[in-house]
């Protein structure tokens, strides 16, 4: 029992970073249909932006951080969106996928040739101290994982519900035109949204890059999963991005103690041909519905 | 007249061309540079640059300098074998890498089939048992260094169980396969048998497992990269029971990624440039002075690899790939006799060496050499 329950402290951990990078996807494709297919690089980035600042400019850590947070918000926010999607976007939702596909392979290689192909260690935002609960062992920092991603996504979800600007930024999801022609600066929402996917990104970077290392290939497995989770939760829920993350976070530790570690790359694919056979929306999505 | 002249200049941008070809002798480096094996492929490229910068600001072997061309095998079994056909179409005199050991099964044939003498550094039990002539490894392969482990494991720590953590690659299995049977001979029971996969980031699982095995020890046989993240997770869930490894648990890439996690992980290393040897000292500070990062295990391996067919090659006096092989069977090189092979080293008949080694802990984030074991052949 006390294993079952560490298994399932540390997958939700999981699932909390899952939940992070799946919510950015909906986000994207919400309001400007983009499916950026290099945002598991994006996760990838932020950590190296921060061990450059450290490395290059001899800079603490607490600082290295702000300014890898600074750094990630204009170039996967701002720039990804006005270098990328903003040129590619007129010409369809493909020929844009297929620039985030590139977009993905450039900062993957300019990562490995420019830093290093091998993993960097990355400092630990808290000591890796841990706490005993029924016989269980529970790590710190899983529960300050679960604990960050709680925050964030609670977070978002006021920020959206509960401003003016965030009741904006669902009414351009919904409906664009309308949304000009009420007055809305669709422009400026979308930009918004790109915005915090980036501080999405960059949180997950930040959160699991101690555990996972900082490693050019890191975002491969992390955008996939990501991805199945946006569909599987339902690509066009918020709220189903993260029970997606949680739920695939849970089952990769469960499959990979008690049934097989080899196959636990294959069980979010096996899960999401079962949602596309038997549930095409994602367990909360709404078909031909769009919101935020 | 003209004609004469342009003809005798020709002759002479000839020959100089011609001399300065001959002045080169050819070994590339075919190793892993990016990929799953970049941290050991690196390491021992940058041991054996650092031995063919040496010998070539001395002259070079037999009055010629080496020429290494460097390729990534991408950690990948099937470009490791196109990149070593590569390597062989170039002619070259002797073949140096991989590390992985899987990659090395599928194109040390090839090496074989040209007549190439290949230098790895892969470990598996099984690449020097396939009858090949012409390979040879630079560090122990596992059938080498499982006994060492068992033994310490049996005599150094008195467990009757041990759990098991490996990866599941060509290294990962042949080790798994040797570990066993020691364990099997020593009346050691293995308790936990959890393989992982090459590259796995997420070790939480697999942690849950080996500790609710509850063993006296436990084993880990996995990559530098995948072994810092084990250590994290391990020391995240609070592990208790030691944790013992085989040369790469305790190595100083893990060491640097794992921090403090690394600290009290016990084992036995084939090599380490903290040896306490004054050679493998002085070939650490020089590594460092080069490179500014503190060289692993393969760093010896690459850079021993090469002083070992210099000193061969010297003995033999000319370059011939078969008599190279030949010499090498048998052979024990000093440091007296070539200082660049830091310590004794003998290759039997099948390509394996042997040499002194160590039982390390680390402390402190270094690793800190407890005892010195000699050879087996001692």
């Amino acid at each position: 029992m006390a294993d079952l329950f560490q298994l399932l402290v540390a997958g939700l951990a999981t699932g909390g970073i899952y939940a992070l990078v799946a919510i950015g996807f909906v986000l994207l494709w919400q309001t400007s249909q983009t499916i950026n297919f290099a945002q598991g690089e994006f996760v990838m980035l932020p950590a190296f932006f921060v061990l450059a600042a450290m490395k290059l400019g001899g800079l603490s850590f607490s600082l290295a951080i702000l300014i890898g947070f600074a750094v990630s918000l204009v170039v996967l926010g701002l720039l990804f969106k006005r270098l990328v999607v903003d040129p590619m976007i007129r010409h369809g939702v493909l020929p844009l996928v297929i620039s985030t596909i590139a977009l993905a392979i450039l900062m993957k290689e300019g990562v490995k040739e420019f830093y290093a192909a091998d993993a960097q260690p990355f400092p630990a935002l808290w000591a890796t101290t841990n706490v005993a609960v029924g016989g269980a062992v529970i790590s710190v920092q899983s529960l300050v994982i679960i604990a960050v991603a709680v925050v964030a996504i609670a977070a978002l979800q006021y920020f959206l519900a509960a401003t003016k600007t965030g009741r904006r930024m669902q009414a351009t999801a919904q409906n664009p035109t309308l949304a000009r022609i009420l007055g809305i600066p669709v422009g400026r929402m979308i930009l918004y949204t790109f915005l915090i996917n980036a501080a999405l990104v960059a949180l997950a970077s930040f959160l699991v890059s101690p555990i996972y290392l900082a490693k050019f290939t890191n975002g491969e497995t992390l955008g996939l999963v990501a991805f199945i989770a946006a569909i599987v939760g339902g690509f066009n829920q918020v709220r189903g991005a993260i029970l997606g993350g949680l739920l695939l976070g849970v089952i990769d530790n469960l499959v990979a103690a008690y049934l097989s570690a080899q196959y636990r790359a294959a069980v979010p694919l096996f899960l999401l041909v079962a949602v596309i056979l038997f549930r095409p929306q994602g367990l909360l999505g709404r078909a031909e519905e769009r919101t935020v | 007249m003209r004609i004469r002249v342009a003809a005798l200049a020709a002759a002479v941008c000839l020959g100089a061309v011609g001399a300065q070809a001959q002045q080169k002798v050819k070994m590339p480096i075919v190793i892993e540079l990016s990929g799953a094996g970049a941290v050991s492929g690196t390491n021992f490229r940058d041991g054996a640059l650092l031995a063919i910068e040496e010998i070539n600001a001395k002259g070079g072997i037999l009055g010629r300098k080496i020429d290494a061309p460097q390729s990534d095998t991408q950690s990948n079994p099937g470009v490791s074998r196109a990149q070593v056909q590569k390597a062989l179409d170039g002619d070259p005199y002797v073949l140096f890498g991989p590390v992985f050991s899987g990659s090395v099964k599928v194109n040390m044939m090839l090496a074989q089939q040209a007549e190439v003498p290949q230098i790895t550094g892969a470990e598996a039990a099984e690449i020097t048992q396939a009858g090949n002539p012409y390979i040879f490894r630079t560090s122990f392969g596992q059938q080498m260094s499982m006994p060492k482990i068992a033994n310490y494991i049996r005599d150094g720590l008195k467990a009757k169980t041990v759990a098991l953590l490996w990866v599941n690659n060509d290294f990962g299995k042949g080790g798994r396969d040797t570990f066993m049977k020691e364990m099997a001979a020593r009346n050691i029971k293995v308790v936990a048998d959890v393989s992982t996969e090459s590259g796995q980031v997420d070790f939480a699982a697999d942690v849950v497992k080996i500790k609710s095995a509850n063993a006296d020890a436990i084993f880990v046989y996995i990559n530098e990269e995948e072994s810092a993240r084990f250590l994290r997770e391990a020391r995240k869930q609070g592990v208790k029971a030691p944790l013992i490894g085989e040369t790469t648990l305790l190595s100083q890439k893990v060491i640097e990624l794992a921090g403090d996690a690394a600290n009290g992980v016990r084992g036995h290393v084939g090599l380490t440039v903290d040896a306490p040897v004054a050679s493998v000292l002085a070939f650490r500070e020089r590594f460092f002075k080069r490179y500014k990062y503190l060289p692993d295990h393969n760093g010896l391996k690459g850079y021993t690899g090469v002083y070992a067919v210099k000193y061969a090659t010297e003995k033999t006096g000319r370059f011939d790939r078969k008599l190279l092989a030949k010499t090498m069977r048998g052979l024990t090189i000093t440091p007296e006799q070539e200082p660049g092979v830091l310590m004794e080293a003998t290759w039997d008949d099948k390509g394996d060496i042997d040499r002194i080694s160590f039982l390390a802990e680390v402390v402190d984030g270094k690793q800190k050499v407890v005892q010195i074991l000699p050879k087996l052949g001692k």
